[in-house]
């Protein structure tokens, strides 16, 4: 196919051409960005959390009452006999939160106690001997707190216990030789804390993008909330048990003691729930991006077709002349998918610099990730083939118009 | 007027002419305009001025108390105060107004001995606070600074809790229980919830439900009413073990806000935050020289980043594909009106001058422009039904279709196609009549 012809007639058709060729690039630019926001916030919601989820429920346990931290300790244990008694539940812990929950305790990490400098952040869990065995972590070295190494924490009280289990990514992030098992570091306070234990993953409490740069980096400490405020009890219900204990929690926990509140947000959610709830953002995001590239596509393709139509028509004249000098439906079909390609071509290379630069830009104000190239590549092909898919019909029509039109008046 | 009518008619007889061409520029400026107005409709919220007559003369105050190693970039200090800081610019009352504030979440115990106890939330404050923000009374007034000073046990409540507690009754003068003890109730407020709530952005309430109940800070303290909001330590060893201690560390907890009338007001304000500064390193205490901000409502705002980035990433994503809809409706039109050279030669010849055929083309595009807003509305009552879905429920429930946002619907519309109609009719006037003419 000879390209010269096809260049010198969109020369006589610039306005058209450029319109298309515009619309490609922006699209392209549009396009790329909009699939790469998808892919990481799907990505944010796909971040295993380490517990064991569809046995797991949490709730907001808030006192009624003011206690001291004696009372408080005593509430909390016999809170958990209570819950551990019931048919229906496995094991329960008291706790300062729960992984995706949002916001949470987290702390500066550093390797020496004069250190200003913060080494990184971990995400800050507290629980009983029994938190690892209900949120269903999996210890992959060192051993398991025992009860004697349980403290009871009462309010504003910064003690910082002296063991510690953390998650692998946080070991690896601090020792990244891989023998964190039995060293120490520092986390806000002048005395260490010592790792006797690591387990496999465990999601940090916050879902922020502050977060992002220490993800599933947490830590673990011993210790029993026992302050006037409330605490957090996580509980696990036995193997398809779960509905039967998050009814049946509260309600002995009411028969035990009334005074006590469990807040219409997050007073009794299961993991189903809190998933949801802890990237409502990014699931909108990822829904809305993804409506806006299928319109955009659509209605781009939609306007190809209704330029080329009105192309086709315009010359139906001179595709009669060809005819008759003797082009075949051939020639003419592949005239206007050639043309198409051309114009598509301009546009994708516009519309990369476009979609870098709407990169670069969404980079600095919203630290979106780097567009990586296979996004770009991607969305190269698929402009061509909906230009090319588009355009057919049309040419098809083209290739149609019979040589008599040569004859006809424009 | 007859003219207008006649293109008009010309117009939507030319639309029903290429009814495909038409329903693709209809549907691309609705869909355009009806995902621009459905973010917009949460960005417009979210970026709000809450307080606009006043936004200008209430200021933010920050104090540097832990040092230029812990600080955010641009050696920011922490965004709250701590205790210590907050008492003594509340004592100084340099400003007209001043106040200090800290969230709580009591529980609230039913006036009926057999129903459960319940949760609150809201603020230990000051009595300036209601002053401050404009906050409305249905019943009863603030406390007064003389409560304060005398840590009064008194409470101002809102509407709801009050229906909650009292059936709705003015029940000034009674009392209310919060975490076990009495409050005397001076006060109950309209219904009242700024959005953004700029006061208590540093907790992150900014979209948060409304406050039910606040008591005074002193009383608040000296009792140990538990702070539910967020307390930066910083990276510092903390040193304290008990609530006592807490207090006087260097904690940040307080959001900090002063009413300063006029612009030499707040530069006189600042010096004297500096003064205050220099103050405490003199003592000692601070090691490091005055570094202090002082931020009027709208600067705080954005200091504190309220607008989500997801609503405003996608405003701008929507508008781009908003600007791709038009370049569709630009080529498209662009096809319809070339197609009529021969009908515009024809005019032009019968003597109708350039004007005229801008006129007429333009109108042409208005009508375009008036369907696809009309579509666009349609699709934007039905996005807003759907909106739940696209952002967070604290967010999304405050996005409201009203008659502004329909009639920037249409405006928009309208305004858009008929800008984008501007070079296919130029190219529609360009049109030689006897060229025309010959031709055919």
């Amino acid at each position: 196919m000879q390209i010269k012809p096809i260049l010198s007639a969109l020369r006589r058709h610039k306005a058209g051409t450029v319109l298309i060729a515009l619309q490609i690039a922006l699209t392209l630019a549009i396009v790329c960005n909009a699939l790469y926001i998808i892919h990481q916030r799907l990505a944010h919601i796909a971040e295993p959390t380490g517990v064991d989820e569809p046995n797991l429920f949490a709730m907001a346990n808030l006192w009624g009452e003011q206690y001291t931290k004696e009372q408080a300790a005593a509430k909390v244990q016999q809170d958990l006999a209570t819950l551990r008694q019931l048919p229906s539940v496995a094991d329960a812990t008291p706790t300062d939160g729960y992984p995706l929950r949002g916001g949470g305790w987290d702390n500066f990490i550093t390797m020496k106690p004069d250190q200003t400098a913060k080494t990184t952040d971990a995400s800050v869990y507290v629980g009983d001997e029994h938190f690892l065995r209900t949120l269903g972590l999996k210890l992959i070295a060192g051993r398991d707190f025992n009860a004697g190494e349980v403290q009871n924490m009462g309010l504003r009280e910064s003690t910082i216990p002296p063991v510690t289990i953390i998650s692998k990514t946080l070991a690896d992030r601090l020792f990244p030789n891989g023998d964190a098992l039995g060293k120490s570091f520092y986390s806000m306070s002048s005395t260490p804390t010592t790792i006797i234990g690591i387990v496999d993953t465990l999601h940090r409490q916050d879902v922020s993008t502050w977060s992002a740069p220490y993800t599933g980096q947490s830590l673990i400490w011993p210790l029993r909330l026992a302050q006037p405020l409330g605490v957090f009890y996580v509980v696990r219900a036995k193997p398809g048990q779960l509905a039967d204990a998050m009814r049946e929690a509260p309600k002995a926990l009411y028969a035990e003691n009334r005074m006590r509140m469990f807040p219409a947000k997050d007073g009794l959610v299961n993991y189903q729930q809190i998933r949801e709830e802890a990237f409502e953002r990014d699931r909108g995001m990822a829904i809305l991006m993804g409506i806006i590239c299928a319109v955009l596509l659509a209605i781009t393709a939609a306007g190809i077709v209704g330029l080329t139509s009105f192309w086709v028509g315009q010359r139906r004249r001179q595709i009669g002349v060809r005819r008759a000098l003797g082009a075949t439906h051939r020639d003419i079909l592949h005239y206007f998918l050639t043309e198409n390609l051309l114009i598509s071509l301009g546009g994708i290379a516009i519309g990369t610099l476009l979609a870098f630069g709407l990169n670069l830009w969404l980079v600095k104000t919203f630290s979106l990730g780097f567009l990586p190239l296979t996004y770009v590549l991607g969305g190269m092909v698929t402009l061509v083939l909906l230009g090319q898919g588009a355009v057919f019909a049309p040419a098809l029509r083209a290739s149609r118009v019979p040589p008599i039109e040569a004859t006809r008046p424009a | 007027m007859s003219m207008f009518v006649y293109y008009l008619g010309l117009g939507w007889r030319s639309l029903r002419r290429n009814p495909v061409l038409t329903a693709l520029m209809v549907m691309a400026i609705a869909f355009g305009v009806a995902a621009s107005m459905i973010t917009w409709s949460v960005f417009r919220v979210v970026s709000g001025n809450p307080i606009p007559w006043k936004s200008s003369q209430l200021y933010n105050v920050q104090i540097d108390n832990r040092g230029p190693q812990y600080n955010e970039p641009g050696n920011e200090p922490p965004d709250a105060l701590n205790y210590t800081d907050a008492v003594a610019l509340m004592q100084a009352h340099k400003a007209p107004h001043q106040t200090m504030l800290y969230d709580i979440a009591p529980s609230v115990l039913p006036q009926n001995a057999n129903d459960l106890p319940s949760t609150t939330t809201g603020y230990a404050t000051t009595a300036d606070f209601f002053t401050m923000f404009d906050v409305p009374f249905k019943y009863g007034s603030p406390w007064t600074n003389a409560d304060d000073d005398g840590h009064a046990a008194v409470a101002v409540i809102s509407d709801a809790l009050n229906q909650r507690l009292f059936g709705g009754a003015n029940s000034v003068g009674r009392d209310v229980t919060l975490d076990m003890h009495a409050y005397r109730i001076v006060g109950v407020t309209e219904h009242w919830d700024p959005k953004p709530r700029y006061y208590d952005a540093y907790d992150n309430m900014e979209f948060a439900n409304p406050a039910q109940v606040y008591i005074s800070v002193n009383r608040a303290v000296d009792i140990h009413v538990g702070m539910a909001g967020r307390n930066n330590c910083g990276g510092a060893p903390a040193h304290f073990s008990n609530d006592e201690q807490w207090l006087h560390r260097e904690c940040a907890w307080i959001p900090f806000w002063a009413e300063l009338p006029t612009q030499a007001d707040a530069e006189r304000y600042k010096e004297f935050l500096t003064a205050y500064s220099a103050e405490q390193q003199q003592a000692g205490r601070f090691q490091w020289a005055p570094n202090v901000r002082l931020r009027n409502v709208t600067e705080w705002l954005d200091h504190e980043k309220v607008v989500p980035a997801e609503s405003r990433i996608s405003l701008f994503v929507s508008i781009g594909f908003f600007i791709i809809c038009l370049v569709n409706t630009i080529g498209l039109l662009l096809a319809k009106f070339m197609r009529r050279s021969s009908e515009i030669g024809v005019r032009r010849a019968l003597g109708a001058t350039r004007r005229e055929v801008y006129a007429q083309f333009l109108m042409e595009a208005a009508t375009v422009g008036l369907a696809g807003g009309v579509l666009g509305l349609l699709l934007t009552i039905v996005g807003m039904q759907g909106i739940g879905l696209l952002f967070e429920p604290d967010v999304a429930r405050l996005a409201h279709l009203d008659m502004s946002l329909l009639l920037t619907t249409l405006i928009v519309a309208v305004l858009a196609t008929v800008i984008a109609a501007f070079y296919p009719t130029w190219r529609a006037a360009q049109v030689q009549p006897a060229w025309q003419l010959k031709s055919n």
